[in-house]
């Protein structure tokens, strides 16, 4: 058998509170409370990390992962853990122009840092839990040039090809794209490890650079200005709930309920 | 100054979804809003006189571009056939479902134009000629008001959440001449589910948790297929394996906001909450009174979902008259 090339391979990572937090709006109606909150790898970046070490594993083990972030100081516990996860090397941008970009800029900022970068394959998130904007992975591959296929469950590479299976409503879709390639992650794609205490100890010895947007040839002029503007945050509407179908019998109250929505709620 | 709104329809195997009715029904309120017209974009092959029922739905223009190339949907020939329509008709306002199709197509198409992009967007409303989009965050937690930028603005339309309305338009249909462009992805194939209602679409969603027990949700599937809805599952029922992911409401999962809303065995983790709560009526069936759930449900039944869902399903056939 041919020896396998071996692959550069880029995560994109981002921090964010995790999804048992509540979250809490600041005073000023715009940005939300992070003072308390636990910030930990966005679940979906958490796959991506998985998938680029399972990517470089099936290649030899000989290429790298390197996890690249935007983010502010904190943010090196988020890459810690992932070079303790089995990756080799971490960057993340930390300046304060980046901070509060909306998604066109942070992909802005991650194609810029990437362009002076070897490699293969890039790993994104197909969202952060936090905005929700689905955006970034897509908006990166865009201004790099490269193709790339999102909500992936499966992947495969063979002869500088990758052939994914993405999630669309009802069912897959599988397609294929030459290498480089970005990929974003959907549930279901794998299972990620958890870090090792060696890997942990090993982590603490692994590269990781902080970068102005200056070290990567970008200015806040560069990032452009903001074209979302958040004028208010607020909280759903609270549901009132509460409402207990009262019955003696299971079969009492199933009549109960299915009166009351057909009724009431004119639902059935 | 010309302006226009552009929706772009979504069509598979020649049936359009319902979010493209979504979408051009809020595309007409918009471009009423502005004075101006709504255009609808349908990218297809073969799929020239499925089109015309469009006009229909308030669009003044279908314009089709239809070429085997466009068969199936790749990101690359979509996004090029589409940034080309913009540069012609200059819309200053871009419409779309965000389904996973439209999720990729308009993340990409923002790029390419450099134009504003929310995501998932639950209303619209025009203030002074600013769009203002509200749209969740932190997986339906917050709610934010965003103003949109330039021009094109792109909104993706969270599907479920916008009313359709017919208002007959001329809708004529003019078939356009497409460059789908250099293409690197290559369509391999496609599996679907025939007759499977999507969760995010379904008007009704009755969904197992932990309280299931196990693989068996046939009570479940009788109740969903008898209200014409889709079946959902909390994370933990995923987690043991017993639904497919693409099953999962919550946070990370999917966002649904059906019209009924039926949790049965699920506790309420904060995480299932915000994927469901923005649902019209939440009925929740669960053994413990103490369950979070109830606090967020309409109508609570406390008691056991084996006992309980088939004498629902039994008392809605009577209701209806089955």
């Amino acid at each position: 058998m041919k020896e396998e090339q071996k692959l550069e391979v880029i995560v994109l990572l981002k921090q964010v509170p995790s999804t048992e937090s509540f979250v809490s709006i600041s005073e000023n109606g715009l940005s939300v409370k992070t003072d308390d909150v636990k910030w930990v790898i966005n679940p979906y970046d958490e796959f991506a990390v998985e998938e680029a070490l399972r990517i470089k594993e099936a290649h030899g083990g000989s290429g790298s992962v390197t996890i690249l972030s935007v983010g502010t100081e904190k943010a090196v516990e988020a890459i810690r853990t992932a070079l303790a996860m089995g990756a080799d090397k971490g960057i993340l941008i930390n300046d304060s122009a980046a901070y509060n970009c909306d998604g066109l800029q942070t992909a802005k900022i991650l194609a810029a840092a990437i362009k002076n970068m070897p490699f293969d394959m890039i790993v994104a998130g197909q969202r952060a839990v936090d905005g929700d904007n689905y955006m970034v992975g897509s908006a990166v591959a865009e201004f790099l040039n490269i193709p790339a296929v999102t909500m992936v469950m499966k992947e495969t590479i063979a002869d500088r090809k990758i052939t994914c299976s993405r999630t669309v409503e009802g069912g897959t879709v599988v397609v294929e794209a030459p290498l480089p390639a970005l990929i974003t992650t959907q549930r279901g794609l794998n299972e990620p490890r958890y870090a090792s205490l060696p890997g942990i100890m090993k982590a603490k010895k692994k590269p990781l650079e902080i970068k102005s947007l200056k070290d990567i040839g970008l200015d806040a002029a560069g990032i452009g200005g903001s074209k979302t503007k958040i004028i208010s945050l607020k909280y759903p509407p609270e549901r009132k709930g509460g409402k207990i179908i009262a019955g003696e019998t299971a079969a009492d109250k199933a009549r109960a309920l299915v009166k009351a929505l057909h009724e009431e709620a004119k639902a059935v | 100054m010309s302006c226009g709104v552009l929706a772009i329809a979504e069509q598979v195997n020649g049936v359009f979804r319902k979010v493209t009715y979504e979408a051009l029904s809020e595309g007409r309120r918009i471009a009423d809003g502005l004075g101006c017209s709504l255009s609808v974009a349908v990218l297809g092959s073969g799929i020239k006189s499925n089109s015309e029922s469009l006009g229909k739905y308030g669009a003044d223009r279908i314009l089709v571009a239809d070429d085997a190339l466009l068969e199936e949907y790749m990101t690359d020939t979509y996004t090029n056939v589409i940034a080309g329509i913009v540069s012609k008709e200059k819309p200053c306002v871009i419409i779309l479902g965000a389904s996973s199709r439209g999720r990729d197509l308009s993340a990409r198409l923002s790029a390419r134009l450099d134009s504003s992009l929310a995501m998932d967007c639950i209303s619209v409303r025009l203030d002074a000629g600013n769009v203002i989009v509200t749209r969740p965050m932190y997986g339906g937690k917050i709610l934010a008001e965003l103003t949109l930028e330039g021009e094109p603005r792109i909104i993706a339309i969270r599907p479920n959440s916008m009313k359709i309305a017919e208002s007959q338009k001329a809708g004529a249909v003019e078939v356009i001449t497409a460059d789908a462009g250099v293409t690197a992805l290559k369509f391999v194939e496609k599996k679907l589910e025939t007759g499977k209602m999507e969760l995010t679409e379904a008007d009704v969603v009755v969904s197992g948790g932990r309280g299931m027990g196990g693989p068996d949700y046939s009570s479940i599937e009788n109740l969903a297929g008898l209200l014409g809805g889709a079946v959902g599952a909390s994370r933990s029922a995923v987690d043991e394996g017993w639904r497919p992911h693409s099953d999962q409401v919550g946070q990370t999962g999917k966002v649904v906001s059906p019209n009924l809303y039926i949790a049965c065995g699920i506790s309420g983790a904060i995480q299932h909450l915000a994927g469901m709560s923005s649902s019209k009526v939440i009925v929740a069936i669960n053994k413990d009174p103490e369950a979070p759930i109830f606090a967020k449900a309409d109508y609570g039944v406390v008691g056991d979902l084996f006992e309980i869902v088939p004498l629902i399903t039994e008392e809605i056939k009577k209701v209806k008259g089955l």
